[in-house]
């Protein structure tokens, strides 16, 4: 293993029976954000926990920040910010409390502690809401206030399970520039998530991960480049979906169809290609009700990859819809 | 800063939080000192004449004579609270705070039991301000009441470190909760609520084993009669068996917990 940031090998954990994570291979860079996707149960929050040393793996091995996560965990968490699933904040402590505690567990001298605390309050809005006790804060503003409790310390590493899951979509986006900040600035984050937008959004490499294996890693552009071209969706109003097919299969590919309404045909040149299309159909007496232009997106890619589809896949695919 | 003064700051830390969450959990704090307090009004007011009993110790009042099992009563409490929050600090993730951070393991526990001391030392100042409130004579003076404070307060720690060790053990605040009446039958087959040759067998041979026995009276005699080095030094090394057997099982706990996760 080199100098990544995350290096793993063969990693696997079991409980009992169950394989819940069955020896994975990544690697992540300095500075790169990593997404890790995977529906629930797939093995995400359980590599998470191996990788933050709060849980023994029971085969292979990995390094985080360049340490062995069995053999030196301390100076892996030293050099690791953590934010779990479920933020796992007291309700009976105050946001500035539970930041210098945070402090104080990462061995930051007691000034240094409260000043980095306050500066981490006022960062992620908190500063109003600092001296409430966390019971009373929203979910969003648990997740922001578990996010600066994670950063108290600089870390080189920041591992980020599930960060938004629950949030509505301001609060999502809040976080999604904050980790955007972070990176900015050199953290390496791995981020764990169900929401496809997301790693999309945010990821510059992704991992699919499903039963306990990886079934596809790469940026996300180049992922969903491998699925092959864009296609166009036409829902039609009059005419028989044969002709219609007939003229659109001029154009390109013909996909197989969803229902006897729906003609997709894949088109090299994407939007480009989109005039031809519709002057095809025209010649051939098809009235069209709706048309659009649907880029593969990453649950395509797992679907390509597992035959299912991802939960948590709130946005679906990467549509441009022109509607006739 | 030295790994050591880093640990002892992280349980400062872990203890100051530990005893605000009590205050701030009134459901926490109320038993450790409600329940003890009423069962000592109960227990004076309608046996006080035990006292009278032929082979009853002298002792001033039965008052006097109660104070330690009170303080007893409200250390086991307070023990007893210190699991279920270490439980309920599992159930929702907190303890993983904890564990993610760059600090010795053994200091979440320490930390923990940190704040268990103190509600010992509160409950056990607590009760010595109702004794002398309601006429109770402290024989062994100042000294004698700090060496009782100084029992009370280990004592509670220790019983905090059997708490933990069943908290990291089921990671369940309900299992620890479970516990509460076997609490009160180690004490009451101990000597703080009545002396052991007054009991019956079986419960005479137990309490004469029973490590609680040895502590109820290295915390009463000071109390009834003046210092005894000798009951002091037993009520240490019963301690100290109850500390290593917490340590014990926490640290296999703590072991276990992150084999399993």
């Amino acid at each position: 293993m080199g100098t990544a940031a995350i290096a793993v090998e063969r990693l696997e954990r079991s409980f009992d029976e169950v394989r819940a994570v069955q020896g994975i291979d990544l690697e992540v860079d300095e500075g790169e954000i990593y997404g890790f996707l995977g529906p629930n149960g797939a093995g995400k929050t359980t590599t998470v926990r191996m990788l933050t040393t709060l849980l023994l793996p029971t085969g292979g091995r990995a390094t985080v920040a360049g340490h062995d996560v069995i053999g030196e965990a301390r100076a892996v968490r030293a050099s690791i910010g953590v934010a779990l699933q479920e933020a796992a904040l007291d309700p009976l402590m105050t946001g500035r409390e539970l930041i210098r505690l945070q402090a104080t567990l990462q061995g930051l001298p007691g000034r240094e502690g409260r000043r980095r605390a306050d500066a981490l309050l006022e960062r992620v809005d908190l500063a109003d809401a600092a001296d409430r006790r966390v019971g009373g804060y929203s979910g969003g503003m648990k997740r922001r206030l578990d996010l600066a409790a994670a950063l108290v310390h600089e870390p080189r590493v920041l591992f980020l399970d599930e960060p938004t899951t629950g949030l509505d979509p301001v609060s999502r986006k809040t976080i999604w520039e904050e980790v955007r900040a972070l990176n900015d600035v050199g953290t390496t984050v791995f981020l764990t998530t169900q929401y496809l937008e997301e790693a999309d959004q945010l990821a510059d490499n992704v991992g699919i991960i499903d039963r306990g294996l990886i079934v596809a890693e790469g940026p996300p552009a180049k992922l969903k480049a491998e699925l092959g071209h864009p296609h166009v969706r036409l829902q039609l109003e009059e005419g028989s979906i044969a002709t219609a097919e007939e003229a659109c299969a001029r154009i390109g590919r013909l996909l197989p169809p969803v229902d006897g309404r729906t003609v997709l045909v894949e088109v090299e040149n994407g939007a480009a290609d989109i005039p031809r299309v519709v002057r095809a159909l025209d010649e051939a007496g098809v009235a069209v009700g709706s048309l659009e232009l649907v880029h593969p997106s990453l649950d395509d890619v797992f679907v390509a990859k597992t035959g299912e589809h991802l939960e948590g896949d709130e946005e679906g695919g990467e549509r441009g819809a022109l509607t006739a | 800063m030295s790994g050591l003064a880093t640990n002892l700051r992280v349980v400062r830390a872990l203890g100051l939080r530990s005893i605000r969450q009590t205050f701030r959990r009134p459901q926490l704090m109320a038993p450790i000192l409600v329940f003890p307090t009423l069962l000592l009004a109960i227990q004076t007011g309608g046996a006080g004449s035990a006292v009278d009993l032929p082979g009853f110790p002298p002792v001033q009042s039965f008052l006097q004579f109660m104070l330690a099992g009170a303080m007893m009563q409200a250390l086991m409490l307070a023990g007893n609270s210190g699991g279920i929050a270490l439980a309920v600090d599992l159930e929702m993730g907190f303890v993983d705070r904890l564990f993610a951070a760059p600090i010795a393991r053994y200091t979440i526990v320490l930390g923990r039991l940190a704040g268990t001391a103190a509600l010992g030392l509160l409950s056990a100042l607590w009760f010595f301000a109702i004794g002398i409130a309601f006429g109770a004579e402290i024989e062994g003076g100042i000294a004698g009441a700090a060496i009782a404070v100084l029992l009370v307060t280990a004592t509670a720690m220790a019983v905090g470190g059997i708490g933990s060790a069943i908290a990291l053990r089921t990671g369940t605040a309900s299992v620890v909760q479970g516990l509460f009446p076997l609490v009160l039958v180690v004490l009451f087959l101990s000597s703080a609520f009545f002396p052991v040759d007054l009991m019956i067998e079986p419960a005479r041979t137990i309490a004469e084993y029973n490590p609680f026995s040895f502590i109820a009276e290295g915390v009463r005699e000071p109390i009834v009669a003046g210092i005894d080095a000798r009951d002091t030094a037993e009520a240490l090394l019963a301690i100290a068996a109850i500390v290593a057997l917490g340590m014990g099982l926490s640290a296999r706990a703590l072991r276990h917990r992150l084999r399993v996760g």
